[in-house]
This record gives structure tokens, C-alpha cells and sequence, in this order.
């Protein structure tokens, strides 16, 4: 039953039974991941629909690239045992190993967010950019880089579902944060929305500045304005949302690195 | 989970502050009341923008004062921006987030929407999306010119046109803020259906306005997030250089632009894929508010309830499956358009078995044309009339001649527009009582009903004619043009309706604001329903029943009941009255 609207506890039970007998969070957390699967659908779309158009679709990614998202992919996936286990933590009423596998996902959602972003930085100083991106200081267009750029769909693509998806790793850390944490995670908020500002131009992840402020300020709105421990229910919800991020990256690493690598 | 309510109890009591109260209000039922009055603000929006456009098509060189001679691009940006104003804010807000958040909450025995944090956030992430739109109108270049479905290339491209500078990245930004907003109300409904239905609301005893609602909220969930991606990468055409949407050696201006590789035709499958259901959540609410009126005013229950309820169902389901019916000009493969077509088609099915259920829930009842009965029947009578028109447009060879030509626009004005326009007007009679404890002025409902049901007739119906004879649609200026000019008097005749239309619905606002403090006072149930609103105080109180909750023992719609001493039966009346029980309703503890 909802937490948030039944006044009296005495009364829970007069309502009719809910909906596969879960709790109306986690069936909001289900109905947004839903809608979020069509999110990311439509861009995997695109991503076929450009993709079956263009004849010549670069296939530039060596031996180098794939290893480093080898290891973002494992990244995600350990963190998907440490989100496990700190929900498990959780159901046995053991919040300071639930808060420390909290911490574990989100130091593995942060090492995926920093080898990203390197990685970005690193494909477009070897030429795969869009034309708005401001020059990477040293940059040195390479074979895969004239490859990529030839067809520019290749890396608009690129960049909108790892961009996205990049958003929803960055929004989940900081969501994971607000679980292990509960408001005294506000000033870390507020220092990393501060600090956005000093992601210099010319990194790729700055493009991504604005909806994280904007995320953090819906998130501050909430935990303002519902002080509260954040407990297992609560958990088990953030559980899913980084389930799914996951998830999503297990469609868009075959699809965008394994299917696009350099046959030699 | 009883045991962690109490850290969120204590912001339920009743609000004091006003700020709290009834700017940043918890409570559905503001909420609802703010949705509704946006949605008010931007009906007159979207209607002078039109009325605009209907003086500049019969008078093209008039001076319209504080903007002169209306210019071609002018008249795209009208046309733009009155269709945008008019499917979001208005067709989109009123009907779901206005009365569904007002009414949902108390027709299944909530306290409130499950989550009336989001609930109060989704309503000022649609505000901000509202204040977004109105600031495309006065940035340098003004407000963008292609068209509400944003069709690339035209709205990729910064240099197409004047407002397609600033003006159109504030348009998308703001429709994502929009698809944003939608979401967050869509799943916070879903949810409550599932949720929180009093004890004895099984979804078979649900009012069919509760299920309409429902299968909005479905459609809205996943239509939405595919808007979403779709603005995404058309902000993303314009600001960071990809080309998604944008053909390759595209000569704009006389000049050839850089992008290459893109493809008109994915803007139109993925707006499409919204836009088709978008149809479906302007329409199904007023589906809803119709069926419970028919029924009330009636005195007879619903004509094959669980019918409706699937038909319902029925057309969310087809909703997504027939969005390339939109797309028969683009040069989609014959056989493609023969699968949309057929799948068009068959959404005639589940609409004509509504249809019938209405004639057959009005058949020999005791009609009370009370003025929400008036425009329950309107609604009937429009949504039959721009939908016998639907079958022509989904055959793709008829639909090659039509659909540039102004037999579309009849169509989806009289099936999506003027019909939800009517469930919205039908709703807010027959639920003024409730929300302000107040009836509406009867005789100006009526001079209002009567005004508005043939001034629509007479706008929307001449347009097939003139669409039949070939007059093109989102064209400037007509009036010079030879083969045109036998339709110069409709054209005429259309404007001075449009005119005489738009004149009436001031009756309307007149009609509401008057009524709010000096209406006769309501009782609680001045209509005789029977749904789970009636029997709360009017208005109802902070938490909707006072701190109990209903416990919910008939069907909707028992209306004129063999044995019962009034003519219907309350949803909470614990008696089985004679005995006359319909299946569904066997006793609780047989669930």
C-alpha cells in the first residue's frame, strides 16, 4: 500500500488488494521503466533505421576500444551484484552493509561514468566527433576517425545512445546517493551541480550538465520536501531503476561496439 | 507497508499556508483545478490564434491591430502554434490531468493519487513546459512555422524559416518538458487504479470514466517517452551538428545545407508513433464522461458495460498499430499503407460498439436534457459525425487525393477537437456542482449548447466540401487563386460561424465564473448519480471522504433499479434493493 497517502494505519485494509501485491512504488518504478524502454527503443530506432539506410556504415572500432568497454561493461555488472546484495541487506534490516553496498555500486557507476567519458573524449580526438564539439586540445585524426566521420550518422548515433544512457548511469549514482545517504547527501549535491560548471567546454560530458542540474534540483525538491530514512521498500525500488540502466547497456554495447568492430 | 507511513503522515493534514494550500498544493483536487484552469488559459489561446487565421483566409491584407498585415510565415506560425496550444495544453490537460486528477482519486474511494509529490511536480513541469511555448512567441524570429508535427526538415533546419531560429528549439524543448510532465501524471494514475480502489472497487464495478482514464494513462505512459527521444534528436539536428532527419545535398534558401545521411521519414515514424495514440488520450476521456452522462441522464444503466469497457481497451491496443496512416503521401511501400489501412479499419470496430451502446444506453430511458446531457449527446452526435469521415482517410488511395486538402482538417477538428472540447464542456456542467458546491446558470448552458453545437457543425462541415473540391490545407492565401474562388463564400460563411462560435463561448466563461459565487447552491448529489463522488461534502474535504474510506458494494450505473425506492442505487449502499444484482456484483466475500 502507498506510503504516502494512507492517513490512518489502522485503515491499509480497506483498500482492495494491490495490484499483484505490490507496494504502489515499486509499480511506479515499473510503469516508468516501461515508458523508459520506449525511450531508449525509439533511439535504438533510429540507431537500425540510419544504420540500414547507409550502405557504407563504419565498422572502425579495434582492438583498443572494445577492451575498454569490456571493462565498463564489467564495471556495470559488478555493480549489479553490489545493487543485489545491498537490497538484500536491506530486506534483513542491516542498513549499515545495505549503505555500504550502496557505496560499492556507486563507485562502480562512477569508474563506468569516468572510463566513458574518457572514452568519448579519446574517439573524438581521433577525428569520430560531431561538427558542434569544440576541437580536442592535441587531437590527431586517425584512420578509424576518417572512417567514422565519413558517415556522420555513425557518430550522432553513438553519442545519443551512450549520451543518453549516460545520463541515466550519472542520475542513478546520484539517486543511489540519496538512498544511502538521505538528506545528508544534499551538499553533495549541491556541490556537484556547482562543480558542473567546471567541466570545461571542450569535454563531451558537458553537454550532459544540464539535465543533471535539472535533475538535481527535482531530486532536492523531493528530499526537502519528504525528509525521510530511506528503508528497504525504497531499496529494492532504486534496485530496479540500476537493474535496468544495465540493462540497456547490455542492448547498446553489442549493438554499438560489438557489431561495429574493425574486421581485420 | 503499513509500518513506514508514519514518516510521511504528517504533511496529510490539511495545509493552512496558502502557499501550500493552493500554489504548491499535495492535494489532487487543486491540482486537478490547476490543470484545468491552464488548460482554460490556453483554449484562449489557441482560439484567437485561430480566429487570426479565419479573418486572414477571407480578408488577406486586413490590419490586425498590434500586428499589421498577417505575412505567410505569420500564418504558419498561427497554424503551428494554435494546433500545439490546442492537442497539449488543452486537448491533453483538461480532459485527463484536469478532471482525472480531480475525479479518479474519489470515483475508486482514494484519499489521494498514490503519489502526491510527483502529482504536484508533473503539474508545474507542465506549467514550466506552458511558459516555455508562450516564450517561442516573443524571442527574436518569433514562434516557429512547421506545423504541430514538427515535420523535418523543415523544423531541423535554424535557417528555413524566421521562427524556426530560437523560436523552434523552444518549441521542442518545451514539448520535452511537456513529454516529461505527461509521464510523470501518467504513471502516478496508473498506479492509483491499481493501488488504491476502495475495498469492493474490483475494476469491473470501476465508472467508465475511471477506465477511460486508465487506458489514457497507458497510452500517454508509452507514447510519450517515444516523443521524448524523438525531440531529443531533433534538438540535437539543430544544436549539435548530427542529421538524423536531415537528407543529404538539402538546399535550403539557396543555400546547401551540411548535413547528410538523415531521414524525413524517421521524424514521421517516431512522431507518428506518438501521435497516433495522442488521437486516443484527447478522445477516450470524453469517451468516458459521455458514457457515465448517457447513463445518469438516462435513468438506465450502461448499455453492456463490459463491452465498453473492452472497446476501451480495444482501441488502445489498435492505437498503436496504425500510426503509417498518417504517412500514406510519403511513399511508404503499397503494402505497408494496405496493413495500416487495415488496421484502421478495424478501430471503426470497438468505435461503433461504443457507438451503439450509447443509442442503446439512451433507448427508451427517461432522458433528463439537463445541459451535461446536451453535450454528452453532442459529443455522441460529433464523434459520430467526424468519425464516419475516418474510413474514407484509411483507405490510401482515397487518402492520397484528401489529405492535403481541408477535408482532413474537418475531420480530426470535428473527431479529436470540437467532440473532446464537448466531453470537457459536458464534464465541467455536470461536475461544477462538486467542485464549487454551486450550479451552473442553466439557461446560459443551454443558449451555450445550442450556439456552440451548430456553430461547430457549421465551421467544421462545409470544410469536407470544400476538401472534396480540392482546397489545399496550410496554404496562406486563397483568395486570388482562379479555380478556387467558387469557394469564396464558404470560405466566408465559414468565418462569420467561426465568429459567432467563438462569441458564444464567453457565455460560457461568463457562465463559470459568475456561477462560482453567486450559482444556486448545490446539494450533494443534485443529479441522482451513483458513482463514489456524490457522496462526499460538497466540495469535498482535504483527504475526499474525512477520514474513512468508502467501502463499495454495486456497479456504477444502477439506475431505476425494479424494487428500489428511488430510482437508483448508491455505489455504497450496503442493501441489494430487490434483490437486482448483476453478476459482477456478487458479495465481497466471494472476491
Amino acid at each position: 500500500m502507498a506510503d504516502a497517502v494512507v492517513h490512518h494505519p489502522s485503515e491499509a485494509g480497506a483498500f482492495e488488494p494491490p495490484f499483484l501485491g505490490a507496494y504502489s512504488k515499486k509499480i511506479g518504478m515499473w510503469l516508468f521503466l516501461l515508458s523508459d524502454s520506449l525511450t531508449f527503443g525509439a533511439l535504438l530506432f533510429a540507431y537500425s533505421y540510419g544504420r540500414i539506410a547507409t550502405t557504407n556504415w563504419p565498422t572502425p572500432f579495434g582492438q583498443h576500444s572494445i577492451i575498454n568497454a569490456s571493462v565498463m561493461t564489467a564495471c556495470l555488472l559488478s555493480s549489479s551484484v553490489t545493487m543485489v546484495l545491498a537490497v538484500l541487506a536491506a530486506g534483513r534490516h542491516d542498513r549499515p552493509w545495505a549503505r555500504n553496498w550502496l557505496i560499492a555500486t556507486m563507485i562502480f557507476g562512477t569508474a563506468f561514468i569516468v572510463l566513458h567519458a574518457w572514452e568519448w573524449n579519446g574517439l573524438r580526438a581521433e577525428g569520430m566527433t560531431l561538427s558542434i564539439f569544440p576541437a580536442i586540445p592535441h587531437a590527431e585524426a586517425t584512420e578509424m576517425g576518417k572512417q567514422a566521420s565519413a558517415v556522420p550518422q555513425f557518430a550522432g548515433t553513438f553519442f545519443a545512445l551512450t549520451g543518453m544512457h549516460m545520463l541515466h548511469v550519472t542520475i542513478g549514482v546520484i539517486y543511489l546517493g540519496v538512498l544511502a545517504f538521505g538528506r545528508k547527501w544534499l551538499p553533495v549535491m549541491a556541490l556537484a551541480a556547482i562543480g558542473t560548471f567546471f567541466i570545461p567546454a571542450w569535454s563531451t560530458f558537458h553537454w550532459l550538465t544540464y539535465p543533471i542540474i535539472g535533475a538535481i534540483v527535482v531530486i532536492g525538491i523531493i528530499l526537502w520536501l519528504k525528509p525521510k530514512q530511506y528503508d528497504a521498500p525504497d531499496i529494492e525500488v532504486g534496485g530496479l531503476y540500476w537493474h535496468f540502466v544495465d540493462l540497456v547497456w547490455m542492448f547498446i554495447f553489442p549493438l554499438v561496439y560489438l557489431m561495429s568492430t574493425r574486421i581485420t | 507497508m503499513a509500518e513506514h507511513n508514519e514518516h510521511a503522515g504528517h504533511e496529510h493534514g490539511a495545509p493552512t499556508g496558502f502557499i501550500r494550500k493552493y500554489i504548491f498544493s499535495l492535494d489532487h483536487k487543486v491540482i486537478g483545478l490547476q490543470y484545468y484552469f491552464l488548460a482554460l488559459a490556453s483554449v484562449f489561446i489557441g482560439m484567437l490564434l485561430s480566429l487570426l487565421m479565419r479573418i486572414h483566409l477571407i480578408w488577406p491584407t486586413a490590419h490586425i491591430p498590434l500586428m499589421g498585415e498577417i505575412k505567410p510565415e505569420m500564418y504558419l506560425t498561427l497554424l503551428t502554434m494554435h494546433g500545439t496550444f490546442m492537442v497539449f495544453f488543452v486537448l491533453t490537460t483538461a480532459p485527463q490531468s484536469g478532471f482525472g486528477n480531480y475525479f479518479l482519486p474519489i470515483q475508486i474511494g482514494a484519499p489521494d493519487m498514490a503519489f502526491p509529490v510527483l502529482n504536484m511536480l508533473s503539474f508545474w513541469t507542465t506549467f514550466v513546459a506552458f511558459l516555455v511555448m508562450i516564450a517561442a512567441f516573443f524571442v527574436e524570429g518569433g514562434a516557429p512555422l512547421h506545423g504541430w508535427t514538427g515535420y523535418a526538415p523543415l523544423s531541423a533546419i535554424p535557417s528555413a524559416g524566421p521562427g524556426e531560429t530560437l523560436g523552434a528549439d523552444l518549441w521542442i524543448i518545451s514539448i520535452a518538458i511537456f513529454c516529461i510532465a505527461s509521464l510523470m501524471g501518467a504513471l502516478n494514475f496508473i498506479t492509483t487504479i491499481l493501488d488504491l480502489r476502495c475495498k469492493g472497487m474490483s475494476l469491473m464495478r470501476m465508472p467508465l470514466t475511471c477506465w477511460a482514464w486508465f487506458i489514457t494513462a497507458i497510452l500517454g505512459l508509452l507514447a510519450f517517452g517515444v516523443l521524448l527521444s524523438a525531440g531529443i534528436l531533433l534538438l540535437a539536428d539543430r544544436n549539435l551538428g548530427t542529421s538524423f532527419f536531415v537528407p543529404g545535398g538539402l538546399v535550403v534558401n539557396g543555400t546547401q545545407i551540411q548535413h547528410k545521411g538523415g531521414s524525413p521519414l524517421l521524424w514521421q515514424h517516431l512522431f507518428w508513433f506518438f501521435g497516433h495514440p495522442e488521437v486516443y488520450i484527447a478522445i477516450l476521456p470524453g469517451m468516458g464522461v459521455a458514457s457515465q452522462l448517457l447513463s445518469t441522464f438516462s435513468r438506465k444503466p450502461i448499455f453492456g458495460y463490459k463491452a465498453m469497457v473492452y472497446a476501451i481497451v480495444g482501441i488502445g491496443v489498435l492505437g498503436f498499430f496504425v500510426w503509417g496512416h498518417h504517412m500514406f503521401m510519403s511513399g511508404m511501400s503499397p503494402y505497408s499503407a494496405f496493413a495500416f489501412s487495415l488496421m484502421t479499419m478495424a478501430i471503426g470496430v470497438p468505435s461503433a460498439i461504443k457507438t451503439f451502446n450509447w443509442l442503446g444506453t439512451i433507448w427508451r430511458g427517461r432522458v433528463q436534457f439537463d445541459s451535461p446531457m446536451l453535450f454528452a449527446v453532442g459529443f455522441v452526435s460529433l464523434f459520430v459525425s467526424g468519425g464516419l469521415s475516418g474510413p474514407f482517410l484509411a483507405q490510401p488511395l482515397l487518402d492520397i487525393y484528401l489529405h492535403d486538402t481541408f477535408f482532413v482538417v474537418a475531420h480530426f477538428h470535428l473527431i479529436m477537437g470540437v467532440a473532446a472540447i464537448f466531453g470537457i464542456f459536458a464534464a465541467t456542467y455536470y461536475w461544477f456542482p462538486k467542485m464549487f458546491g454551486r450550479m451552473m446558470n442553466e439557461p446560459m448552458a443551454q443558449a451555450h449548447f445550442w450556439l456552440t453545437l451548430i456553430g461547430t457543425y457549421a465551421i467544421f462541415m462545409p470544410m469536407h466540401y470544400e476538401g472534396m473540391a480540392a482546397r489545399p490545407r496550410r496554404y496562406s492565401q486563397l483568395t486570388e487563386v482562379a479555380w478556387l474562388q467558387h469557394l469564396m463564400p464558404v470560405e466566408k460563411f465559414v468565418t462569420y460561424a467561426a465568429f459567432i462560435t467563438i462569441a458564444a463561448q464567453f457565455i460560457f466563461v461568463f457562465n463559470l465564473f459568475w456561477s462560482m459565487f453567486k450559482g444556486q447552491r448545490a446539494t450533494d448529489n443534485p443529479w441522482h448519480s451513483t458513482t463514489l463522488e456524490w457522496t462526499t461534502a460538497t466540495p469535498p474535504v482535504h483527504d475526499n471522504f474525512g477520514c474513512k474510506t468508502p467501502v463499495v458494494y454495486h456497479g456504477p450505473y444502477e439506475y431505476s433499479v425494479p424494487g428500489a425506492p428511488n430510482d437508483y442505487v448508491m455505489q455504497t449502499d450496503p442493501t441489494p434493493h430487490g434483490g437486482h444484482v448483476p453478476k459482477e456484483d456478487k458479495p465481497l466475500e466471494a472476491e
